[in-house]
């Protein structure tokens, strides 16, 4: 996967790293702090297909839940199962190994570059 | 000294703050008279003067009101109640009466949300979730749902969520008890659900044209009937439908678990383990699901984590799926549960294990088999063949007339129709021949007087493939403390645990810890209150419905309101029931378009939840910076809204613990767009005697009588939410199908069901914790009340004064004051020294306190409610522990201590962990547990260090550990 300065974000604290009509999605690591320990991870159906902007999973802490809004319309092309077993990998690498599901899709809407995420979560 | 008030004047034992203490405090705030400060913090627009015509007597005595209660607990009559239905006769074990119901070390502690302080109640209840889980054979138990008809409910909600059918409708068992079907049909239509009722005598043809997301079967059934439903679990299951099975507890020791029939949730009540009837409650129902549905379960759910040393450690886990955190989007709008009861009934099965409890239920079956036996011999037609403890017998066209001559005599049967009779053996009837020959003469049977009840013995009458055959209760807990003092001392150990009101104060916001008073207790435990069956004819309890009664009234005179409901076992339940009046308030005038419900982002959870049951979209309304509802936002909403606006929830005063000025405001542009005014009454105990909700525009409003009214918590309940009302909803309070009495006035001829809005299995929820509140009411007077009000503003106030240089008060009202709570800001503190809202409140249990409420309604901050009931002595022993405390962190930010070890990151401190090895901190051992002298001569030790909340969510477990994991 590239670096994080090179993927594309929402505004929901999401990131996704592009690689031609494969989007890797995973939470930010900012949003991975404001969780907290994440205990479970609830990621769709592989073959689903999920629309922009709507819930498709949630992301649980000891504290709080975060929903896992799909960044863009596709077909659901993998899931991480390791996420899945050990969801602290959310904690512990946001930006790698705890990346959440890998999207098909023929079209990708406007998104925040890293600067400009980094900008609205003021870092 | 005329004016002197009498030395056995109730109020000043209630009341922590003798008139001395209350001079020094005011003096502290600012203000000279108690009353001068709570009217200068009420907005003047609210003020209330004290009705000419009360209805409250002025204050009696605590001896005085005993013997008042006395005389109705005299208008009550105990008969031998046959009636069933879920409400059993049972003999509470005195050890267990005597050490946890009367002990205030059981009932007087909060929820577990500070789980290293709540060890003992945990235990009690991961045994709680244990012995569900094995007797119904299945994966997971929660810690106690309302009652069994609720619980019912929430396994139809949990079905609709989690089947992967796109039916609507949910299979009703038509020998399922009828309150449970009234309550099923009730919240049903709320949400949209369709039910279809069936004898399930499917033919097998007719299974493949199935369509359904849940079914539901009562084992044994409400006629007493025994049959094997697995089959029909299986075909619901095979088309997506959740199988869900109402079982009885005590059967379940001899007949096999709805797990092992294939059901995917089992649910019911723990009543007539060891738990009182009382006239409908309070007691535990329970919830059991498969592996798979345990993030569907609501409620509460213990687990077992591990704290910082890696011992095993007790917690409330999956806390997300709770109103707090997930509001309109919560499993359940459930919050308070049954703790104190589920702790008895767990207690019974300890203390009899699994021999004991098969050997009662084997004695009840066996009289209930005899009793058959007999009555055919006697040439009565009994219709039962495969029965647990429940026969129905026919006796044509005479049925009213056998039920009126039993009555006489001492015994209630339940009536089936004109032509049936229904006769459910208990315990305690099995307990006692004599009993046996006394319920069985009605019809016509020859006693047997002198005779052994077990010397005659026909077969059991379970069917043979039915007969459990699988172990229960295996763990060494049900097989260890068996006699009286081993049982004893088990309950001391855990009570040891456990920080109650009995140690010190609970300064939990929004809590209301106040004084639950020996004599408000004692008519509990009561026979003529105890002991009678929810459906027992009116003329047995005629003092309860009095007492009932005349705590309606009371309540909607210190409320501002004409009618009152005590149906609610909750104040979740109070929020339900009121929104389901309004909505019923809306379609009686054809306005079925007004399902929006305004709440504002600082309410309860449970209001967004309650909301949602009640068939309500909900709409966020904004608050400002000072915490108060945002009148710009409310009034663009309500435009937004207007056509489909149902309600608005607002809490007063608010959750930040502020008489918000606007409230009339408020009200009054919600009205003008044709909605209704909830007003959640959480908060009442800050506006007793100085003002009504009813008076400032609330429509409708649930009480907490657990808060208020002196209900003791119970460690998580019981509850009781009364909802209140103005007369145009009065219609749509709750009723019931088997209540004595409709005690609610203002129905008018409105053309409803008599179990309209129904939300308890019971007519009056819990009766036989009411005389509580009656006896607080009655013992205050109305004077005492708006004293205790005062004495709980003035005490919120001081702390505010005292800790305001230390920690910012984030909000306040009129004037600069707060109500009855406050708000510490630790965020600066944490931004500053990087210690935690965590840290503080662990750390307060080093220095002996409870932890105030943590992160509500505000994350990162603390809310501290001292109630009426505590003493300067103590206010000022908490000052100081926050004063002391606000100075370590200041020694963290310094340098002194390192930000990674410090007593603050590493509270609570264990005994073990300040005396084994090597001392290697760097703060000392004193500073650990003796970080200030009083504690020297009396100390509180936690059991446990802190707990790591996310290791007992990754790796959930939810019953009883092996012995082996403590070693």
């Amino acid at each position: 996967m590239s670096e994080p300065t090179e993927r594309k974000y929402t505004k929901e604290h999401e990131w996704i790293d592009v690689e031609g009509d494969i989007a890797t999605v995973g939470i930010t690591a900012y949003a991975a702090d404001k969780l907290g320990d994440v205990v479970f991870v609830d990621l769709p159906t592989v073959g689903s297909t999920v629309a922009e902007g709507r819930v498709v999973g949630e992301i649980e802490s000891t504290k709080s839940v975060g929903e896992l809004f799909a960044p863009v319309n596709g077909t659901v092309l993998e899931i991480n199962d390791a996420v899945v077993a050990t969801p602290e990998l959310v904690n512990s690498d946001p930006f790698g190994d705890g990346w959440l599901i890998k999207v098909t899709f023929t079209e990708l809407p406007a998104l925040l570059t890293y600067a400009e995420y980094s900008a609205l979560v003021g870092e | 000294m005329g004016n002197e008030p009498r030395a056995d004047r109730f109020q000043d034992r209630h009341i922590g703050t003798a008139s001395v203490a209350q001079l020094e405090m005011l003096s502290a705030v600012g203000y000279e008279i108690v009353g001068e400060l709570v009217l200068a913090a009420v907005p003047k627009s609210i003020h209330v003067n004290t009705l000419a015509d009360s209805s409250i007597p002025a204050a009696a005595t605590e001896r005085e009101a005993l013997a008042e209660l006395r005389l109705f607990a005299g208008r009550n009559t105990v008969n031998q109640s046959m009636i069933g239905l879920g409400y059993y006769d049972t003999i509470t074990p005195a050890v267990i009466k005597r050490n946890v119901l009367e002990n205030p070390s059981w009932y007087t502690s909060y929820t577990p949300y500070q789980p290293e302080i709540s060890q003992g109640r945990l235990e009690a209840l991961i045994n709680f979730q244990t012995m569900v889980e094995e007797l119904t054979g299945l994966d997971i138990a929660n810690a106690s749902m309302l009652d069994e008809g609720t619980a019912v409910v929430e396994a139809m909600l949990l079905a609709r969520r989690s089947s992967k059918s796109a039916s609507n409708v949910f299979l009703v068992d038509a020998d399922a008890f009828p309150q449970t079907k009234a309550l099923l049909a009730n919240r049903a239509a709320a949400v949209g659900i369709e039910l279809h009722e069936t004898a399930y005598d499917l033919d097998p043809a007719d299974v493949p044209e199935l369509d359904v997301f849940g079914a539901l079967v009562q084992y044994p059934g409400a006629s007493g009937r025994v049959w094997d439903p697995s089959a029909v679990l299986a075909a619901v299951k095979a088309q997506g439908g959740i199988a869900v099975v109402a079982a009885d507890l005590l059967a379940l020791t001899l007949i096999k678990s709805p797990g092992e029939l294939g059901a995917d949730v089992a649910v019911g009540t723990t009543q007539r383990f060891g738990v009182p009837m009382g006239f409908g409650g309070p007691h535990a129902g329970y919830m059991a699901v498969r592996n798979g549905l345990e993030r569907q379960l609501p409620g509460r759910l213990v687990g077992v984590s591990q704290d910082a040393a890696g011992h095993p450690a007790y917690r409330l886990s999956l806390q997300v799926r709770e109103q707090h955190i997930r509001r309109e989007k919560a499993t359940s709008n459930i919050c308070t549960a049954q703790v104190l009861l589920s702790v008895m009934a767990s207690m019974y099965a300890v203390y009899h294990g699994p021999g004991g409890l098969k050997r009662i239920a084997n004695s009840v079956h066996r009289a209930a088999v005899n009793s058959a036996a007999r009555l055919r011999a006697s040439q009565v037609e009994v219709l039962s063949d495969a029965f647990f403890d429940t026969i129905v017998v026919r006796v044509p066209g005479r049925a009213a007339e056998i039920l009126a001559a039993a009555h006489d005599a001492g015994v209630l049967y339940g009536l089936v129709d004109a032509d049936t009779l229904r006769l459910s053996f208990d315990e305690v009837v099995a307990s006692d021949a004599a009993l046996i020959d006394k319920v069985l003469a009605p019809l016509g049977v020859e006693p047997v007087a002198g005779h052994e009840v077990g010397n005659w013995r026909p077969a059991p009458s379970v069917p043979a493939e039915l007969v459990r055959t699988s172990d229960y209760l295996t763990h060494p807990v049900f097989n260890t403390h068996h006699s009286e003092t081993g049982m004893m001392r088990y309950l001391k150990y855990l009570a040891d645990k456990d920080y109650a009101l009995d140690r010190g104060m609970i300064p939990l916001g929004s809590c209301t810890m106040k004084l639950n008073a020996a004599t408000e207790m004692e008519p509990v435990t009561w026979p003529e209150f105890a002991g009678l069956h929810p459906f027992a004819p009116e003329s047995d309890v005629l003092g309860y419905l009095d007492l009932i009664e005349q705590l309606q009234s009371w309540l909607a005179e210190v409320t501002g309101y004409d009618e009152v409901s005590l149906q609610p076992n909750a104040g979740s339940q109070g929020e339900l029931a009121g929104l389901l009046a309004i909505r019923g308030y809306h379609h009686s005038r054809g306005d079925l378009h007004r399902t929006t419900c305004l709440i504002p982002a600082s309410a309860h959870g449970t209001n967004a939840a309650s909301a949602v049951l009640a068939g309500m979209k909900v709409v966020v309304v904004a608050t400002n910076e000072l915490g108060n509802v945002d009148l710009d936002d409310l009034r663009a909403k309500i435009a937004e809204h207007a056509d489909e606006l149902a309600a608005l929830m607002i809490t007063y005063p608010s959750t930040h613990g502020v008489y918000e000025h606007e409230v009339r405001d408020i009200t009054d542009a919600v009205h003008a767009a044709g909605g209704q005014v909830y007003v959640d009454g959480a908060n009442l105990n800050a506006l007793l005697g100085y003002a009504r909700f009813g008076d400032f525009g609330g429509d409708v409003s649930h009480l907490n009588l657990h808060k208020t009214f002196c209900i003791p918590h119970g460690g998580g309940g019981p509850g009781v939410g009364p909802v209140a009302a103005k007369a145009h909803l009065a219609p749509f309070l709750p009723g019931h199908p088997l209540a004595q009495r409709d005690t609610i006035g203002h129905r008018g001829d409105a053309a409803l069901p008599e179990h309209r809005n129904i939300v308890s299995a019971a007519p009056y929820g819990s009766p036989s914790i009411l005389p509580i509140s009656w006896a607080y009411v009655r013992m205050m007077g109305a004077e005492g009340l708006k004293a205790a009000t005062g004495a709980a503003v003035l005490a919120a106030n001081y702390v505010a004064a005292k800790l305001r240089d230390h920690y910012p008060v984030l909000y306040s009202g009129d004037n600069g004051l707060v109500a009855h709570e406050c708000i510490l800001d630790l965020r600066p503190l944490t931004a500053a020294t990087g210690i935690t809202v965590d840290d503080v409140a662990k750390r307060l249990i080093d220095y002996g306190f409870h932890a105030p409420t943590m992160s509500f309604p505000v994350a990162g901050t603390l809310m501290v409610e001292p109630t009426e009931s505590e003493d300067l002595v103590e206010i000022d022993r908490f000052i100081a522990a926050m004063i002391a405390i606000k100075s370590e962190a200041d020694a963290v930010a310094a340098g002194r201590w390192p930000a990674e070890d410090n007593p603050l990151v590493h509270a609570p401190h264990t005994a073990q962990a300040v005396i084994v090895g090597e001392w290697e901190h760097a703060y000392s051992r004193e500073d650990a547990v003796y970080p200030i002298k009083s504690l020297i001569r009396g100390k509180y030790w936690p059991p446990v260090r802190r707990i790591d909340q996310a290791y007992g969510d990754r790796n959930l477990v939810c019953a009883c550990p092996p012995i082996e994991a403590f070693a």
